[in-house]
This record gives structure tokens, sequence and C-alpha cells, in this order.
């Protein structure tokens, strides 16, 4: 997968998320992306460098990276 | 069923608590209140002669045919306009009525064509039948005098003609046109002996006038004055099958009036809940792609998408595609492998593609064109509210007092609902018109139509619509005007307190974010008022505040903020108390015909039928059981990211079913290259669609005419689909699925939809009441349909949310990342015509070209001059992704500022234009702005005569001899 656009999609749910304050948004980019993510999106992101990530967005994937069971 | 037009009871049911019963001839009948003396006695079996009553429209008086007489009542008052009274003893025929009868009736026959036998209503004509009716024998006035038997026939609509010739000047059609569509383009011109029916202007015949050719004239016309084409061509129809309109998420429902196979005629059916006995050009008319010579009905393959197509028997195709896919899977996985159902498709067909995808494949990649459209709906109403759909029925527009249109061109659309809308926005006995706010870039028709006009437009910049919301909700919380009592007790009381300072701060006011949204400040908060409580002067007996309805299209979900603002419009809705009842709610006017149906259906990648999440272990069993094996508890790939991974190398097969990403889903060249990337591309379509130019196989499809099925429509209704003619390529679309399935070893056995429509039911709890007997039984049902709603649930939410409490959701505005700047300093937004449908696959086939031959680009007239454009010129229309050219039209219809196209037609290919940014929340494409700049052109750019040339050869079929 395009790991820019995996970027890109990731930071725009983080910033729309970004409202209900880090820790909520962490937590639900970070859900967003196991509920909504086919699983090598998933690996692409966790995979990642993450040096394109916002803040929030950089957090959630840690937290999914965190989630091996969600990621195969 | 046999060939009876339906019963007409002459004037409109009217709705009343209390009963009068009177006698007609010696029966006695009870009838609501207001109920004229005509329908009375067509309740009770009656019929009294009439012309120019029709049950659709008002009564009018004028032909003076339904005379009766009544008892203790001085002279022959008319039926129609008579009111039934309490204890009324009516005689329908005396001596006294039949000689003025016969008198009236020959004065009509003394100027009327004696050419019966010849003329294309006989045994179907009105006038015939009173003739008989009221026992007319000669004329005794000759018929050499003054008269208008040599009006000339006006043949310019494709679809009916006018013959003034054999014209009664009953109104009928007048009156459908104002009152049942609400166009108001016809009139009687002239007075007396000289009233004509006229389209338009005196200059003007039907096409050339603002007849939008619904045929509710065609419909209400007691002559062959105004009649179909088709009915000329091929005679008085036989036999009649109920059945659902293919075209948009209305959902009308037909009677297709057939002779032997041939389709000769369909007439909306007057119990059909949706429409009302109304319908649209392309309902009515625009069927005829059905047996258009483009259509293909022989399977076909080839190796590589650069040969020309082999036509192959079914056996072959199909197992010349499960043996790619099933080598796909061996070598790469159950993940490269992935399906699209179709929302033009039945539930049942539908339904039978996501198993295939889950079952048979192995993988969750499975999606829908609802991703390109309502998948926003889909999410923002389930966080919201807890369930994926609109909360109302159609009728619910009739109980309300205001109406919020955002995002939405509802006459263009969703034409049979609009008028639905129209007919409550135009004041009617004596109650006043429902109050509008149309929040739009566009000027659309709504906003200023005949006898409409709307309280309030807000042409917001395009991207904007979350602030504009916002700007809403500062209004209601600031200014006091929040239904608390409705929140406390519905809704989540902290999460709207913490909604309520966040819209209630400053910087979301109308005057801060008029420099964002570009809607005067003023103007949003007499909108805001108006929607949350009546505005000034709100007075009704009844009713504290009015009945707020929002309905909202694909301007608010074809955005990148497109969840944000479904959830925006559902928390004005919850702060203001509007729903639960009727009259109010948050209404999503779905596209397609079937795309409620399809997502219903398990269409999602992450959903199951019945919206459960597929990591849901609970929910996974159930299906596992019922098809016996194991399912991917992963979510799969939506459609933009399997183009993704197709282009990585890890998706490789696709069956599309029913759907045109290649046209319709944006940023033409990288669909292309996803599709161009793959090993074995399967699309199952009527005609060589554009997808196909990259397709290996191509398994033939058949119509909504010729297959057994559910539709299921934006209200949330189910309706059957019947089959009229036998399939021409020989198999409904499930049999087709059914035969690639077995043909990957699956051994599936239904044997009719209604089977398929019985595991629906088995396996999902909203639909556990849906049956094909069921639905037979009851015209049609609106999920859910279980044991607590066994007749299905016209309004939803009613004692509570779905998920409980309703769920306010702070939604921030976040500007799209498509900016405009000195190169591309305009906004582009797309939008559908009225005459045609989506990609036009069906509509251009039709003669509905006649309305809309080329999409037009719309340029306001400064933007035009700065650029030396006029109406007519060529335009090249570029963005940062790609560049077409078309032809423009100078409008203020649009801003400064704003272009706007429709994309019905693959020479414009206006998805060459549009990006890929999308819908944070569910990918849903920013079809709604791009950034663009236009300049003159001498004509096509080389893309687009390039790409109609390799069109071209990819749609070559090999001849026999070449094999």
């Amino acid at each position: 997968m395009d790991a820019a656009n995996l970027a890109y999609m990731a930071n725009q749910i983080a910033r729309n998320f970004a409202v209900q304050g880090d820790e909520a948004a962490i937590s639900a980019t970070a859900q967003h992306f196991i509920d909504f993510w086919d699983p090598r999106m998933k690996a692409a992101i966790v995979a990642s460098d993450c040096a394109a990530l916002s803040p929030i967005a950089r957090a959630a994937v840690k937290l999914l990276g965190t989630r091996h069971d969600q990621v195969n | 069923m046999g060939y009876e037009p339906q019963a007409d009871f002459g004037t409109p049911e009217v709705v009343s608590e209390s009963m009068v019963t009177l006698t007609i001839d010696g029966r006695q009948v009870s009838v609501p209140a207001g109920t004229s003396v005509m329908r009375a006695a067509a309740e009770c079996g009656g019929s009294i002669p009439k012309l120019c009553a029709s049950d659709n429209i008002a009564a009018f008086g004028s032909c003076r045919l339904c005379l009766v007489e009544v008892e203790g009542r001085r002279g022959t008052p008319a039926s129609c306009t008579t009111p039934a009274a309490q204890g009324m003893v009516v005689h329908t025929q005396t001596p006294r009525l039949q000689k003025l009868r016969k008198g009236v009736m020959e004065l009509y026959i003394s100027d009327h064509p004696l050419d019966c036998l010849t003329c294309s209503a006989n045994n179907d004509c009105e006038l015939q039948d009173q003739a008989a009716a009221v026992g007319l024998r000669d004329v005794r006035y000759g018929y050499e005098g003054a008269n208008h038997l040599g009006l000339a026939t006006d043949s310019s609509n494709p679809y009916f003609d006018f013959d003034p010739s054999k014209c009664i000047a009953c109104s009928r059609c007048v009156r459908a046109c104002d009152e049942v569509q609400g166009t108001f383009a016809l009139t009687i011109e002239g007075k007396g002996f000289a009233s004509k029916v006229s389209a338009g202007q005196a200059t003007d015949d039907f096409l050339s006038s603002e007849c939008v050719s619904c045929g509710a004239c065609v419909q209400a016309c007691p002559t062959a004055t105004l009649q179909e084409k088709a009915v000329k061509e091929i005679g008085k129809p036989e036999r009649s099958v109920i059945t659902t309109c293919a075209y948009c998420g209305v959902g009308c429902t037909f009677r297709a009036e057939m002779r032997g196979e041939q389709l000769v005629r369909m007439v909306p059916w007057k119990d059909g809940k949706a429409n009302r006995g109304h319908s649209c050009v392309k309902g009515r008319f625009a069927w005829g792609y059905a047996n258009h010579q483009d259509r293909i009905t022989s399977p076909m393959i080839r190796d590589s998408i650069e040969q020309p197509w082999r036509e192959v028997s079914w056996e072959e195709a199909l197992s010349f595609a499960a043996t790619r896919l099933q080598s796909i899977k061996a070598e790469y996985g159950a993940r490269a492998l992935g399906g699209i159902t179709s929302s033009r498709c039945t539930n049942e067909e539908t339904f039978l593609v996501q198993k295939l995808v889950r079952a048979g494949f192995g993988t969750n990649n499975v999606d829908t064109c609802a991703r390109v459209c309502h998948s926003p709906t889909g999410y923002g109403l389930k966080t919201t509210f807890g369930t994926s759909a609109g909360t109302q029925d159609f009728d619910s527009v009739e109980q309300s007092d205001v109406m919020l249109v955002i995002g939405a061109n509802p006459t263009d659309a969703h034409p049979v609902f609009a008028s639905r809308m129209k007919r409550r926005l135009r004041p009617q006995n004596g109650k006043p018109g429902a109050k509008l706010i149309v929040i739009d870039p566009r000027r659309i028709d709504l906003v200023r139509s005949p006898h409409i006009e709307a309280a309030y437009h807000l042409p917001l910049q395009p991207g904007t619509n979350v602030a504009v919301l916002t700007a809403m909700a500062h209004v209601i919380v600031t200014e006091g005007l929040a239904d608390e009592a409705f929140i406390r007790e519905r809704c989540d009381w902290d999460e709207y307190q913490d909604w309520a300072r966040f819209v209630a701060d400053e910087r979301h006011s109308p005057e801060v974010l008029e420099a964002v949204t570009r809607v005067p400040a003023a103007d949003l908060r007499a909108a805001a008022r108006l929607y949350a409580s009546g505005g000034p002067g709100w007075a009704s007996a009844q009713r504290e505040r009015p009945n707020s309805a929002i309905y909202y299209g694909l301007g608010v979900t074809e955005h990148s903020q497109g969840s944000s603002t479904v959830m925006a419009i559902a928390n004005l809705a919850m702060a203001t108390g509007n729903l639960g009842r009727p009259g109010v709610g948050v209404n999503p006017l779905r596209g397609q015909n079937n795309v409620q149906g399809a997502c219903d259906m398990g269409s999602f990648p992450h959903e199951l039928p019945g919206y459960r999440h597929i990591s849901d272990g609970a929910t996974r069993a159930l299906f596992e059981a019922d098809w016996g094996v194991e399912l991917d508890p992963e979510p799969g790939l939506r459609i933009p990211n399997m183009l993704d991974a197709a282009l990585d190398g890890s998706f490789r097969a696709i069956y599309i079913q029913g759907e045109d990403i290649l046209q319709s889903d944006p940023n033409t060249h990288h669909v292309a290259a996803g599709l161009k990337a793959m090993d074995c591309v399967i699309v199952h379509d009527l005609f060589l669609n554009e997808t196909a130019n990259y397709a290996h196989v191509f398994l033939p499809g058949s119509t909504f005419l010729e297959k057994t099925g559910t539709f299921t429509n934006a209200e949330r209704r189910i309706q059957m689909v019947r089959k009229v003619m036998e399939p021409a390529n020989g198999y409904e679309d499930w049999q087709v699925t059914q035969a690639l399935a077995n043909a990957m070893g699956l051994q599936w056995h239904y044997t009719d939809a209604a089977q398929i429509m019985d595991e629906v039911a088995r396996l999902t709890p909203s639909f556990a009441g849906v049956s094909h007997a069921a639905l037979d039984k009851a015209g049609s049902l609106q999920w859910p349909v279980n044991s607590a709603a066994p007749d299905g649930s016209p309004i939803m939410h009613v004692d509570g949310f779905v998920r409980g409490k309703g769920k306010f959701v702070v939604t921030d505005y976040v500007p799209t990342d498509e900016k405009t700047g000195p190169r591309f300093p305009l906004l582009l937004t797309t939008g559908r015509i009225l005459s045609h449908y989506n990609v036009g696959a069906q509509t251009r086939r039709t003669a509905n070209t006649a309305w809309h031959s080329e999409d037009l680009l719309e340029i306001h007239p400064t933007d035009a001059e700065n650029r030396g454009l006029k109406s007519g010129d060529w335009v090249r229309l570029a963005s940062r992704t790609g560049e077409t050219t078309l032809r423009a039209e100078v409008t203020t219809r649009v801003a400064p500022g704003v272009v706007y196209t429709t994309f019905h037609h693959p020479e414009t290919q206006a998805n060459v234009v549009t990006t890929e940014f999308s819908d944070w929340a569910t990918n849903c494409p920013e079809y709604k702005v791009t950034a663009v700049q236009i300049s003159p052109s001498n004509g096509p750019t080389v893309w687009q005569e390039d790409y109609a040339a390799q069109a071209a050869q990819s749609r070559r079929i090999a001849t026999e001899a070449a094999e």
C-alpha cells in the first residue's frame, strides 16, 4: 500500500477526532483503524516510519501496533 | 392480473375523524366528512359519468356530466364539487339527468373525430366509455360547423404525442401538471371555443416548453389527445404487473402494462406508497435501454485486455473465471480477491455477491457504490442514532412545517419526491405552505419555481457544510432555541453539554464564519431560527414548535467531511427535538434505486447484513453456521483501497456486478491504472461499460424487467420487483452469481429469489418478518420488520433511539485540502440532471438524450466574461488531477467562483478532473469540491480522443471467422 496515502488518511482521521482532546482522539483514531482498515493497511502503517504522521495519528498507530491480535 | 385501469374515485381521498352517512341510489354509504358525492358513489360501487374529474386532482366541475339530483335541493349539482352530507339522498340516474348528460355529450362529440376504430385510445378512452354510459346515439348538430378537427399533432416529445384535434378541454392535463407534478408548464390558452391546451409560451411545443415529461398529463388525459407513442405503435396492453422502478432511491412502483412479452407502457401504481401514483420521465418512459442494440447477451472472455472479446458459452466463461480466481487465490491468498455489489440490482442479488466474496472467495473485500455516495450517512447516523438509515417515510413530508434541504437537488435527482415536497410547499386548501430553507452553492430549481420560493437560500462556498451547520447550531444554542426537554429525555445530556459549549463559542458564530462560508450572517441566523422555532410569528394551535425536517443528498456526503456533516445534521435535529414523529427527521435522499438495500445486505467490507461489524463473533458465528464456512474476522478493502492495493500487487481479481467504477469513481486515470494492474476483472453488466474496457470476463446481466426480487428505497421501504419478460441473456443476475459460485465449487441450490430473501430474514433481525409472500400481501414493508414491528416501521426512533441515548458528536470544521489558488482559482462541483441517471448507461440509450445530449459546464457570467467565454463555446476544464473539454453554459445559477457540471457522458469524463480527496471516515470521494481553471478551447482534448479510440479498440468482439 502506498505509505504516503495511508499517512494522509491517518492524519485526516486524527485531525477530525482532535477536537475530543488528545487522549480520546488517539483511542478513537486507533479504533477507527481497527474497525475500518483492512489488515494489509494496518500492517503497512504500523510498519511505516511514521515520520509524516501528526502526533495524534502517530500515537494511534503505536497503540494499534501494540494490539498484535488485530494485525495479522 | 388482467388489464384493467386502476379504479378512479373521481376526487381525492379526504381524511377526517367525523363520518357522514348518505343514501345514493338506495344504497347507504358512510364516508369521511368532506368527501364528494362522486367519490361516495364510487365507494359504494357506483360510477357517476365524468370527464374532468380524476382522484389525483382537485374537483373542477367543468364537464357537467357528473350531475346528480339531491332530494330537497334544487337543480342538478355536479357530484364532484358537492360534499356528501349527513342524511343526504342522492339519485345519480333520472330521466332529467339522462337528458342533460346526453345533451352535454352530444356537444362534445360534435367536435370530436369519429375514428374510434383506428384511434390509439380505442377501448381505453373515457370519452368513448362515457358516450356509451349516457346512451348517446346520434349528434343532431352534424359535423360541418366550426370545429377543431384539423389541428396539427405536436410530436416533439420523444415519448408522447399531443393531438389537439381530440382534446375536449377538460383541463385534466393542466391540473395534473400543476397539482401532481408542480411544474405549471401547461395552460389553457384562449377562451370559450378558442380554448386550447398549450405547453409553455405560444411559440413553444412540448419539447421546448418547461415540460419535464413526467407524463402526469398523459396519464390524466381521458382521450387520445395526450398519449404514449408506444401505445400508438403497439396497441392496447393485455395485462399488467406491479413492479418497482430501477432508477433513483425514491422507489416508485409501476404497473408494467404488457402485450405478450412486450412492455407497452409504465403507469405509476396509485397504491404505491413511495410515489402515490406519480412518476418522472425516467421511470415512466426511459426503459427502452432494455432492448437497445448495445445490450450484450452472450458471455465473453479474453486473455488480456488488448485482445478482442471472444463470445463463448456460459459454461466456458464461468469456468474461465473460476479457474483464474482460484489460481490467484492459491498464489496470493484470499485477500487478493474481491467484489463490488450493485446498488442497481436486487437485495437478493446483492446479498449473494457479498456471500460469494465472504464465503466463497474467503475475504471481506466487498464494497458497493454507496462508498462513493452515502457511506458517510452510514457512519454518521449509526454513530449518532444507532442505525444507518433515514428516520421517516415519504408521507411524513405532508406534516412538515419547515423543510431544510441541504446538498440535494430533488427536482432533478429525486423528482417524484420533489413533487411531493412542492405540494407541501404550496398553500393548499387554506393551509399555508411549509417554509423552505435551501443550503446549496447553486440556485437549484426548488429555490424559486412556480408558486414556491425558499424563505432562505444560503449559497455557501463548496466545502463549508460543517461550518454552516455549526453556525446554525451556535444560533440555536446561544439564542435558547434548543429543546432541552427532548434532549434530557432522549439524548446523553453530558454529551449535549459538551457539544453546546463547543458550538456556543464565539468563533462558531455566523458572523465569524461568514468569511469562510460566504453566507450572510443575518440570513444564516434567520434560517436557524426558522428551523428551530418556526421564526418570528410562529403560532400554531397544535404545536409549540414547528415540525422541521432535514432532507439531504450527496452535497452533504461527498466531501472530505461528509461524515462530520451527517453528524452535524443529526445534532441539529436532536437539539431541536425534531425526531421520532411524523413531519420531522433526518432524511438522506439516497441515490440509486437499491443503495439502501445494498448497504442493508452487507455490502460494506466491515459489516455483515444488518450493519453488524465483522469483528462481532456472535454474528459471525450465526453466518458461519448457516453457510458452513469460517469467515475472516478482519474488515476488507474499500473500493479506493482495492485500487491502491492493486497497484502494489496485493489485490489481483475483482467481480463487479452492475457498477461502472471507471466512469463513476474519482480520478479516472487512477481507477484505470488499478484495473489494468489486476489479473482478473469480471464485469457483470448489461452493456460493455467503461470498466469493461479493462475486463477479462464479461457476464451479461439482466434488467429489472427480467428478474424477480426486491429493492429498498430511501425510506427503508422494501418493494417487489417482478419479472415481466424473460431475460435476454438467459439468466437473472442472481442465477449468474450462483453459477459462478458453483463453478468455484460452492454448491448453492437456490431455485428462486424468494429463497434468498428467506435466508436474509433468517440471518438479519431487522428483516426477520420479510419474505416475498409477506410483501405480496402488504404491498411493501419498511424495515425493521420483526416481532416488535410486524407491519414494519414508517418512522424510526419513536420512543427512543436505536442506540439507546442519542449521541451528540462535536464536529470540528476542517477545511478540505483541495484549495483554490492562482493556477486553479475556481471550484468545480458536480451533480445530476433530471433526464439522465448517473453514468447514463441506461438513459443515454433512450430518447432522454433529447433533453441532454452532452454534459455542459455552468459558469457565472463574471467568470465567463473574464475569460471571453459564452454559452456554447468549448471550454477546457483543468484541475491538478487532469483535464477535459466540454461546452459552456453561462448562467447565474452558480455563484461567481463556482462552476458546475454533470457526469452523465463518457465523452466528457468529468471524473478525469475530480481528485482523490475523500471523507475522513469512509473514503467517500470529495466529488463536490475540485479546484479548477477554465479557458477557451477548440474542442476535445487529446486525452478524450485517445480515450475514445482506446475504448473502441477495447470493445471489439471477434467475429467467427477471425477465430
